[in-house]
């Protein structure tokens, strides 16, 4: 265990500095994506890594550290209140559905997925102080399985390239 | 150290037919990889009848309406019919402003101060209920049904 601890710390770093990227990446996609919170989710690639390479308590450390950083770095206070909430109850979601062992990596990203999406809208809800956000809820719940079920190939895809790092 | 990664191949590959994998160059085996076990195909059956059972409900709840309301930072500062064409410029807040248009019994937002123009890419709206939110200038545009109330059917469907 011990001799590792470099490598872990490594790891963690690996993994939050590839999470910031992909967030960088993201953002300057151009905004094709007609609807506030609907986006590819690039960043949860590393925590459904993270979730099976590393293990739940690592996986909630990044998926954390990450959001703190890129709300620092590219956001601002609302952004960060977003991002805790999708972030928060997308990690719970997921990890609870890999602790049930009866899921593949798809299916955990894609309630991934919506579960993050459902966290932004709760948010918006409590920030704009409507409830009329049904269309939204919609539309975010049919983008949050597309785009988890694609972050779930491509994590899926990681997970056994970076075998020999990862374990 | 190998040996841990050899165990873990052979994991994953425990029952497709791939032999060993140390290459791991054969795609179409990579491919086949991706295991579909029942809950999975239970699960995401479930997820996509909940979102068809909610395009349902608020096609069903929700009509053409007939009135817009403005709010900024939560409250109304703003009614207007939707059957009268017509333009206004609509104060968010920090000094954020966008530019609302009615034409046709639809609503939209042609021009906005925000970085992101999310509320501008939205488009068009005209069922009760439905709604365009810019979030930087926290200005939600919501057309209302007949009656005036909001489509309250989403403290249900949220939870």
């Amino acid at each position: 265990m011990k001799e590792n601890r470099t490598k872990t710390v490594a790891r963690y770093g690996l993994l939050v500095a590839l999470a910031m990227i992909m967030s960088y990446l993201e953002a300057q996609l151009p905004v094709f994506f007609a609807i506030p919170g609907m986006k590819l989710g690039l960043t949860n690639v590393v925590v459904l890594v993270a979730l099976y390479g590393m293990g739940y308590g690592s996986a909630a450390v990044i998926n954390l550290v990450r959001i703190v950083l890129v709300s620092m770095l590219f956001g601002n206070g609302m952004s960060l209140a977003y991002s805790l909430a999708g972030g928060i109850l997308s990690g719970a979601v997921m990890m609870l559905l890999k602790r049930t062992n009866a899921f593949s990596m798809v299916a955990v990203s894609i309630a991934g997925g919506i579960a993050h999406n459902i966290g932004q809208i709760l948010v918006a809800m409590l920030v704009l102080q409507t409830a009329a956000l049904g269309w939204y809820l919609l539309v975010l719940w049919v983008s949050g399985l597309v785009s988890g079920a694609i972050i779930g190939v491509i994590g899926g895809e990681l997970c056994r390239r970076l075998q020999k790092i990862l374990i | 150290m190998l040996e841990t990664t050899n165990s873990k191949i052979l994991r994953t590959c425990k029952s497709s037919s791939c032999r060993s994998d140390n290459t791991g160059r054969n795609d179409k085996r990579y491919m086949k990889k991706i295991k579909w076990r029942r809950a999975d195909i239970i699960l995401i059956a479930a997820l996509l009848a909940v979102g068809g059972i909610l395009a349902v409900v608020l096609l069903l709840t929700t009509s053409s309406g007939d009135k817009v309301n403005v709010r900024v930072a939560g409250t109304v500062t703003a009614s207007y019919p939707l059957n009268q064409d017509a333009s206004y410029w609509i104060d968010g807040v920090n000094g954020g402003r966008n530019l609302l248009v009615i034409e046709d019994g639809t609503a939209r937002i042609e021009e906005a101060s925000c970085p992101d123009g999310v509320c501008v890419h939205t488009g068009r709206v005209k069922r009760s209920g439905q709604s365009i939110v810019c979030l930087p200038n926290q200005v939600v545009v919501e057309i209302l049904g007949e009656n005036g109330n909001e489509s309250d059917d989403i403290d249900i469907t949220v939870r």
